[in-house]
């Protein structure tokens, strides 16, 4: 499955029409009613992540599957100014959002797979997976 | 996962039953449910998300507007369940450092543990409490090769983790000092040194150096900033401040302390202490130093020990069993 599509985020408004696409997404797939809301709001952080702190990026999603399960892979770009320290943004307590953001942290509670690669001046791109179980 | 779905059976259960009979036992059983599923950590979206499915099982025609409604609450609950997750995270990191503080709360008693002398001449009494878990303050007992008997007393503006750090340097810099005899005043300006050169100016560190010579029954001292202690004259049943004047260490390099002497005869006391006794208070007041000497007075035919532990006890019992500062308090008393 190589099919990918993604919502270009350049203001507040694409959030919500990244929520809509990955939803739609999820929904073919076969993700139930929760599993759709977590993997909404795991979009929406990620969206608004780079709504504030980069100003414009994309996020793409991609139907995966192996021999076993299907999956759903989000995946975050921006050009941004890049997170200088990941360790800390990954711990809990320190939320760049002013404590009303569930962060990253809370992005890879939501789902079962996560990786961050950041490079300051250059971007951030982020990685994130659930299974269907 | 099979836990979960057996909750949802006994969930669903549980609502049937409540929704036919609306009795206070199906309540109870739900708060056992609810109680039954922060142990197993269930965050709040997940009940909801049982409650729509077990809804859905009972009442498979339920209109598609209040379905629609219960997937609205659905999605409202989704942040704080991470909430949720998030608070248990702290609370496990919470627990960690706790423990981890207690460990070195054991370290450093180890490392700051003095033997009490025992000496013919003197009755020596010594009790440090601190108020949190770690101990900014200091004391030690060295005796000379001489004979004479050196008191040391410290206290770490401030408590917790960041003066018990400092507390340790203190002590090693203490240990450094040779055997001879040292003068009070040489001590103390030694340490001011230390502390000049090692410690962060934002914290202070105040100090007591006394000296007692069981010979002459001379007690030399000097101080730097610290709380004034008693001396205690059994021919005059009186107390008075044991006043010396000296700068807090580490504030200025080159400080010189003066060095006082006070004569003990038979029965005669110093009591030297922190500031966390005579800070100590009731209410929304401080104790007046008078009732420190009160109280002292009051157990003067105790051992010197126990007039410690018996003081101490009567302002841990003032201060409702919770100390605001750490508390140190040592009494010495010339027996021949």
């Amino acid at each position: 499955m190589d099919f990918q599509s993604c919502v270009n985020i350049k203001k507040e408004w694409d959030i919500v029409g990244a929520r809509q696409l990955g939803r739609d997404i999820s929904k073919k797939i076969g993700f139930g009613t929760v599993d759709q809301a977590r993997i909404a709001t795991a979009i929406s952080e990620l969206a608004r992540n780079i709504y504030l702190y980069a100003g414009t990026g994309k996020v793409c999603f991609e139907t995966i599957e192996n021999l076993n399960e299907k999956g759903l892979r989000i995946i975050a770009i921006d050009e941004g100014p890049g997170i200088r320290d990941v360790t800390q943004v990954m711990e809990d307590g320190f939320s760049t959002s002013g404590g009303l953001g569930a962060g990253l942290p809370g992005v890879k509670r939501l789902m079962d797979e996560f990786d961050v690669i950041s490079r300051q001046g250059e971007g951030t791109e982020v990685n994130v997976v659930k299974w269907l179980r | 996962m099979s836990t979960l779905k057996l909750d949802l059976e006994s969930y669903k259960d549980l609502l049937k039953q409540y929704i036919e009979t609306q009795n206070e036992q199906a309540l109870y059983r739900a708060e056992q449910f609810s109680k039954h599923s922060i142990q197993q950590n269930i965050t709040p979206d997940e009940i909801i998300n049982v409650h729509i499915e077990a809804l859905l099982e009972l009442y498979p025609d339920i209109p598609s507007n209040i379905q629609s409604s219960l997937n609205f609450l659905l999605e409202t609950m989704i942040s704080y369940g991470l909430a949720y997750q998030e608070y248990q995270a702290l609370r496990e990191k919470q627990l960690e450092l706790q423990s981890e503080i207690s460990v070195a709360a054991n370290m450093q008693q180890t490392l700051l543990s003095t033997t009490k002398p025992e000496m013919s001449e003197l009755d020596v009494g010594a009790i440090s409490t601190p108020a949190k878990q770690m101990n900014g303050d200091y004391y030690h007992f060295v005796k000379d090769q001489e004979g004479s008997l050196g008191i040391a007393v410290a206290d770490v503006i401030g408590k917790g983790v960041p003066a018990a750090l400092c507390m340790s340097m203190i002590k090693y810099s203490m240990d450094s000092f040779p055997d001879s005899r040292m003068e009070p005043s040489v001590i103390l300006e030694g340490m001011n040194r230390v502390v000049e050169r090692n410690v962060d100016p934002s914290m202070f560190v105040t100090m007591f150096y006394g000296l007692y010579d069981p010979d002459t029954h001379e007690f030399n001292y000097s101080s730097a900033g610290h709380e004034p202690g008693f001396y205690y004259s059994a021919k005059n049943d009186s107390f008075h401040d044991i006043e010396a004047e000296g700068l807090v260490l580490g504030v200025d390099r080159s400080v010189k302390y003066e060095q006082y002497t006070q004569h003990l005869d038979v029965g005669d006391m110093v009591v030297l202490l922190t500031d966390g006794v005579t800070e100590c208070r009731t209410g929304d007041r401080f104790i007046e130093r008078d009732e420190i000497s009160d109280v002292i007075h009051q157990y003067k035919h105790l051992s010197a020990q126990e007039i410690t532990e018996q003081v101490y006890r009567h302002f841990e019992r003032l201060q409702d069993f919770q100390l605001r500062d750490d508390f140190t308090m040592i009494i010495l008393r010339r027996e021949v």
